[in-house]
């Protein structure tokens, strides 16, 4: 469904991403991992066409991304910190999002789950941080999109609220679609996604199913699991 | 595109540099004509401070609304959007703004005390530098990431050509007045949207005979129709140049 070529990207000095090739399919939940500063969000800016990259092509469905930016109704997407306009309220940003996409709202399960159309008179920047959270989730999955890209969607949300988007990213992953995520908390990983894209350094360390890599490596744990693979193939490097 | 502008529309109308805008430009145009018996002498007194707020105001706002935006305008770019539509509906939209605020300052005075060739000179020329001055100060905040950095080129490039641009040129006639300048002049001064303003404005009225030799040049050059014509032509592309440099520099940006 999404197929990267040899994407590059440097800020300036700085290679962001170095010829990162890979595929992504409809019916997977693919985590992307990796230490900070290792060009997840960049990837992901990139597949949204935030960032243009500097040579390599992102083909959607066959087509290629820099030329129609319309391959963006079919992808909902969580940032990880999420910024909207300040005068705005809640109910507007709502509105308009549906105004600009010209689509109705398909999916407002999560809406009503975090309890929002309460808060719709509330000015986007009184919102504290989770709460725009919850607003990001909401949105990303208000069209119900084929693709689903969420950067970090359990950071800052409350236990209760947590768990409600999880149970949701497991319910759009039974319809079949392509969710992509990153995260930092393992056992969340282990939980939601089948395949780990690791990155390093700007280009893809491994791409396994969770369970190959608890296979290659033993391990049960799915952190440790990384961990041990990651040290095997430096002392491989070494020798 | 105008999905875009309705919402920065929508987000504009509320505030209050905006409106302390329009209030300030209405009764300073009010003032002005209501003081002066002769409304062309108001007019020309209006000339002077129109083409140094104009300017000013346009840079200003529309580079401190453009950074403010920057949140909207990143949301958007991850929606179905084409760029180039979506820098454009901000364009309208500031720009718009920024001309309903002329219009209503400017131009309903006009109609109420002077409603004369010279004064609607004065209301285009108007518009046209709120045109152009927006459009510069887009492709200066598209230009530079950081607020302050962006802040201070519009500043700059209003300074340069409000203040530094007319010292340049009275350098160097002082310097080669021993050769004939004239028409090195008016093709200098052409290259300076407020000059040029000022003297399609100052062409339109009597003092122009004031001006001297080099006055009387403008008169013959500047003051027939296709030497408007030529001028309108230039401050146009003064407008329509640097947006495009800006849509341009807006599809490869970074977000």
């Amino acid at each position: 469904m999404i197929e990267i070529n040899q994407l590059r990207k440097s800020f300036g000095k700085l290679d962001v991403l170095k010829g990162i090739s890979t595929t992504f399919e409809p019916g997977q939940v693919i985590s992307i991992l990796g230490p900070n500063a290792s060009g997840k969000t960049t990837l992901i800016k990139s597949i949204l066409g935030m960032v243009i990259p500097d040579s390599g092509t992102i083909l959607f469905e066959g087509k290629d991304t820099s030329i129609d930016p319309y391959y963006k109704k079919k992808i909902g997407y969580m940032p990880q910190i999420g910024r909207y306009p300040d005068n705005m309220k809640i109910g507007q940003l709502f509105e308009m999002m549906k105004d600009i996409r010209q689509e109705k709202a398909h999916d407002e399960e999560l809406l009503h789950q975090f309890d929002l159309p309460s808060m719709f008179n509330k000015p986007m920047r009184t919102l504290s941080g989770g709460t725009r959270q919850k607003v990001s989730a909401a949105l990303a999955c208000l069209f119900n999109p084929p693709v689903l890209i969420l950067d970090e969607p359990t950071a800052g949300l409350d236990p209760v609220a947590a768990e409600i988007l999880k149970a949701k990213i497991h319910k759009e992953k039974e319809k079949g679609k392509l969710i992509l995520l990153t995260s930092h908390i393992m056992s969340e990983v282990d939980e939601l996604a089948d395949q780990i894209l690791y990155m390093m350094e700007g280009q893809i360390k491994f791409n396994y199913t969770i369970a190959d890599l608890k296979d290659i490596t033993g391990e049960n744990k799915l952190g440790k699991a990384i961990m041990e693979y990651l040290k095997a193939e430096t002392y491989v490097e070494s020798n | 595109m105008l999905k875009v502008t309705k919402y920065v529309l929508h987000d504009i109308v509320r505030n209050k540099i905006l409106i302390a805008y329009t209030v300030f430009l209405f009764v300073l145009s009010c003032c002005m004509f209501y003081l002066d018996e002769n409304p062309d002498k108001a007019v020309s007194s209006l000339l002077t401070i129109i083409n140094i707020i104009v300017p000013l105001v346009s840079m200003i706002f529309t580079t401190s609304y453009f950074y403010n935006s920057y949140e909207f305008i990143e949301l958007l770019v991850a929606q179905p959007l084409k760029r180039t539509n979506i820098l454009l509906g901000e364009y309208i939209g500031i720009a718009g703004s920024l001309t309903v605020a002329l219009i209503i300052g400017l131009g309903i005075p006009i109609c109420m005390y002077a409603l004369n060739p010279l004064a609607l000179t004065l209301f285009y020329t108007g518009i046209l530098l709120s045109l152009i001055f927006t459009s510069l100060a887009f492709l200066c905040s598209v230009a530079t990431r950081d607020k302050a950095k962006g802040m201070g080129l519009s500043l700059l490039i209003w300074f340069f050509f409000s203040v530094i641009y007319d010292g340049l040129i009275l350098g160097i006639l002082y310097s080669f007045s021993d050769y004939p300048l004239e028409k090195t002049v008016l093709v200098l001064t052409a290259f300076n949207p407020i000059d040029l303003g000022r003297i399609i404005v100052m062409l339109q009225m009597d003092v122009s005979a004031l001006m001297g030799y080099t006055g009387a040049l403008y008169k013959t050059i500047l003051g027939t129709n296709w030497g408007l014509f030529i001028s309108v032509a230039i401050l146009l592309v003064w407008f329509i140049v640097p947006l495009l440099i800006c849509v341009k520099i807006f599809k490869k940006k970074n977000l």
